[in-house]
């Protein structure tokens, strides 16, 4: 009778772990934006640029709208403080988006020919996200920025 | 209070409120807005720089397209038009039109001269071709002020076009009235509603992320409210046109225009 | 086959020596990302821009490598000093055999 109640018990509690473990696997796969893989490829595309090096925060500055009305083009700019000279100058900036399909958005390679690290384009942002824009520095240093934005969509479209 | 006081404040109240009256409806007739108010900064500016607005590239296209002789005759637009600069200059403005009897929007018309001056085939809607030509044409009449109003040739393709513009229609059932004049300025989802003026087309719509005419952008209101769309080049798309085109007398043509 | 579209180069025409000068780049693209789907449910596959370089008198002074992310019809915006007279090329190089190639002339006193 004891061990009966016992094993009664053990089950009980294990299907109570079980149950808790699908709940919490349901709560990740209804994530509507599924954003931990997209952000864990961004993680992935910065590793493989600094190549494990430390990155510090500061001296880029990227600036994205706040608010977007379009995801489609989205007028970015990336900007990094440097005298650009011979022994002090911005040698690439790589932008990277945690929530795109594909995280690189594009690098630039600067000299000190450029006189300014200063760059826009115009890009496609999938989702509301987090921007980010690593700079490497001719002494080999790696320097980021980053943006969050919201990403709105147009009314009457042709999709059905 | 004696009634002739009462009579005299109910008087002075009659008259302030009509005074008033006439004074809104006179402000909501001239409040024509143009959807570029609602825009972004950043897009405001991919509009107004040609370094930076990528419908420039069909007005080059355009350009070049005015220029190339066709057909067995060997004709260019240039041929019968000359230089578009000066003698395509308002006339955008004052598209669609009644030409020989026919409700004629500026694509049409653009069609009407390749078919039968020059004697070549009809420019598919929405090909590169028309929209470049469409875009370079109404480029000549950018700034100017669009001038499109009732006339006796055109009222009863205008009264037709008033009417689908009022009419409810869709699986929403919803009319461009319900949106356009009632709810402008309020929100629909995250964007705001504007009032649909079609003074920018032909338009680079990010949308899109191409450039692309004013039906084309009136078939996606129109599945917008689940609606059957109207086809392309259709009468009902013309006397559509028509209305909108009078409904913004007076806002100048921003084309090549911009929008989200 | 070669394909190739309408570019555009927004700078200067002449530049005080070792001043800043701005130039924009435009390529008439549709930098089909390669996520898109038909209406079928078929990929459409990538045709971007790849890489743009601008090279003055020569010597390559600024090169971008583009991806998907990239909106189309490209604009890329950057500076370059004004070190001499001569003449600036851009070349945009994408999938497809994609070519394009642009040039400006400057003059620095």
């Amino acid at each position: 009778m004891q061990m009966k109640k016992e094993s009664q018990y053990y089950r009980r509690h294990w299907l109570k772990q079980v149950q808790g473990l699908g709940l919490l696997a349901m709560g990740f796969c209804m994530n509507p934006l599924n954003v931990f893989a997209k952000k864990e490829d961004a993680d992935e595309a910065i590793q493989k640029i600094t190549g494990g090096a430390a990155v510090k925060e500061g001296k880029v500055t990227l600036t994205i709208p706040p608010l977007v009305e379009n995801g489609n083009l989205v007028v970015l700019k990336v900007s990094v403080d440097s005298p650009m000279t011979a022994n002090d100058y911005v040698k690439t900036i790589h932008v990277i988006a945690e929530g795109n399909p594909l995280p690189n958005i594009f690098t630039v390679y600067l000299t000190p020919r450029s006189g300014t690290a200063n760059i826009t384009t115009r890009v496609r942002l999938a989702d509301s996200q987090t921007v980010w824009a690593i700079a490497q520095m001719s002494n080999g240093s790696f320097w980021k920025g980053s943006a969050d934005t919201l990403v709105t969509l147009s009314a009457c479209t042709e999709m059905v | 209070m004696n009634r002739l006081t009462t009579f005299s404040l109910g008087g002075i109240y009659l008259i302030l409120v009509n005074l008033i009256n006439i004074g809104m409806a006179e402000a909501a007739q001239t409040l024509q807005q143009s959807s570029y108010d609602l825009m972004s900064a950043e897009n405001k500016a991919m509009q107004d720089d040609s370094s930076l607005n990528p419908a420039m590239f069909w007005v080059g296209d355009g350009e070049t397209l005015w220029q190339q002789k066709l057909g067995p005759l060997n004709k260019s637009c240039n041929t019968c038009h000359g230089d578009a600069k000066k003698t395509m200059r308002g006339t955008a403005t004052q598209f669609p039109k009644v030409i020989k009897g026919k409700l004629q929007t500026l694509e049409g018309q653009i069609n009407q001269c390749r078919v039968s001056a020059q004697s070549a085939p009809a420019l598919a809607y929405e090909s590169k071709d028309l929209l470049a030509l469409t875009a370079f044409i109404a480029f000549q009449s950018k700034g100017l002020p669009i001038t499109v109003s009732e006339n006796s040739v055109n009222a009863p393709f205008m009264k037709k076009g008033r009417q689908i513009f009022n009419e409810r229609m869709g699986q929403l059932n919803l009319s461009c009235a319900q949106c356009h004049e009632d709810r402008a300025g309020l929100k629909l989802g995250g964007s705001l509603i504007p009032q649909g003026h079609p003074n920018a087309y032909p338009i680079y719509r990010l949308e899109w992320q191409t450039l692309g005419s004013l039906q084309r952008r009136l078939r996606n209101c129109m599945s917008g409210v689940r609606a059957q769309q109207f086809e392309y080049g259709s009468s009902e798309m013309a006397q559509l046109e028509l209305f909108l085109m009078s409904r913004a007398k007076g806002l100048p043509l921003e084309s090549p225009g911009v929008r989200p | 086959m070669s394909k190739t579209s309408r570019t555009s180069i927004t700078m200067p025409t002449t530049a005080k020596k070792d001043s800043i000068i701005e130039i924009r780049a435009i390529a008439q693209h549709d930098m089909e990302s390669g996520f898109r789907y038909t209406e079928s449910g078929k990929l459409i596959p990538r045709d971007i821009i790849r890489t743009f370089t601008c090279t003055y008198n020569n010597i390559e002074v600024f090169k971008a490598d583009f991806y998907s992310g990239i909106g189309a019809n490209p604009l890329i915006i950057f500076t370059t000093v004004a070190v001499e007279s001569g003449i600036l090329e851009f070349k945009w190089i994408g999938d497809d055999g994609y070519e394009a190639v642009n040039q400006a002339r400057i003059t620095v006193s």
